[in-house]
């Protein structure tokens, strides 16, 4: 098998030792760190926020005036209507430009 | 007569639990579709973005994956970055595990299965006012879990009958989606700062290390400032005293 696959199936398996294993370790202790319980909570954000800063804005100008735009339309629009709307921009934008 | 009642409840239970799913259904399916088209427009295989849909079943995670498969960084790198983007659910199956009562033990190892984002948050929500039934949270997770693996196909047979995604845009809409999940987290405390910390610091290790030290280094800076920074009392969420109230 390839790479790929296995490559899958580690995830796999990463992604529901996660899902088990918060309740089998975490559950045992009587209060968690609140200092760990900021760091956990600031992962997630952390990582998709150092994974898009560069794609945002190193690319060109209309990647960066599209996911600009989809940080001001997340304000108001539905998750879906701000990925239609902004990669339409995005694509409009590249035409234009 | 108790018997007939109980599977009764449990009819009810699960036409509740689909009924729970349906608006997510709504919301996945699209997404579904842009992943696999995606994946396949970055070398996934129709059966390998499919396959990926069953077995990670992580919109987030899997987006992640596929963005680092295209840029050819080792294995480890792939699996570490997908595990960090993973670990909220450790903070998920912590919370809703208290609520499993009615859970056999293998029920209990299949219905985290299917912990993503919206069967938590439902589950948390029904744990509210009733006892969380296996009933319930498999009426939901099933159809999530058949509609994602579902909606993936779809994207990826459609996304190979794209000859040039960047015409519109399809190479950017992972960058848009991940700016729209970031932004769904933004009422959560110390966000802010930590989005800045972060940005800053991913730019910085882009430019003078280059990709892909800017998602460890980037990631790590904003965690490292909220472990600092710490969380006031009232904010803290998921300490077994006030985890039964959630």
């Amino acid at each position: 098998m390839s790479e790929t696959f296995w490559l899958i199936v580690t995830l796999g398996a990463l992604t529901y030792a996660t899902r088990f294993g918060g309740h089998v370790v975490l559950s045992r202790f009587k209060r968690i760190n609140p200092r760990l319980e900021a760091a956990l909570d600031a992962v997630p954000a952390a990582v998709i926020t150092a994974l898009v800063a560069p794609a945002a804005f190193l690319t060109g100008p209309a990647e960066f005036i599209g996911a600009a735009m989809a940080v001001l339309l997340s304000f108001r629009l539905s998750m879906l209507s701000v990925v239609v709307l902004s990669t339409g921009t995005v694509a409009l934008l590249r035409y234009l430009l | 007569m108790l018997q007939a009642s109980d599977s009764l409840t449990e009819k009810a239970e699960f036409s509740d639990g689909i009924k729970a799913a349906l608006p997510v259904i709504a919301a996945a399916v699209p997404f579904g579709a842009v992943y696999g088209a995606a994946a396949v427009s970055k070398g996934l295989s129709l059966f390998e973005a499919t396959f990926m849909s069953a077995a990670v079943f992580a919109g987030a995670s899997q987006m992640v994956a596929v963005d680092l498969l295209a840029t050819p960084l080792p294995f480890w790198t792939i699996v570490l970055s997908v595990f960090a983007v993973n670990f909220r659910h450790i903070l998920y199956s912590a919370s809703l595990g208290r609520k499993m009562h009615r859970f056999s033990p293998v029920q209990k190892a299949l219905a985290f299965l299917g912990l993503i984002d919206p069967q938590w948050a439902v589950c948390e929500k029904r744990a509210l006012t009733r006892p969380l039934m296996p009933s319930f949270y498999f009426g939901m997770a099933l159809p999530l879990y058949f509609a994602w693996m579902g909606s993936t196909a779809l994207g990826a047979a459609f996304g190979k009958l794209i000859s040039s995604p960047e015409a519109i845009a399809l190479d950017f809409v992972l960058p848009i989606y991940f700016i729209a999940i970031l932004m769904g987290f933004r009422d959560r405390y110390n966000w802010m700062p930590v989005v800045i910390i972060s940005a800053v610091a991913a730019l910085f290790a882009h430019w003078v290390f280059g990709p892909p030290w800017h998602v460890g280094s980037g990631a790590f800076a904003g965690i490292l400032y909220a472990a600092w920074r710490g969380k006031p009392a009232d904010q803290l969420e998921l300490t077994p005293e006030n985890g039964e109230q959630l």
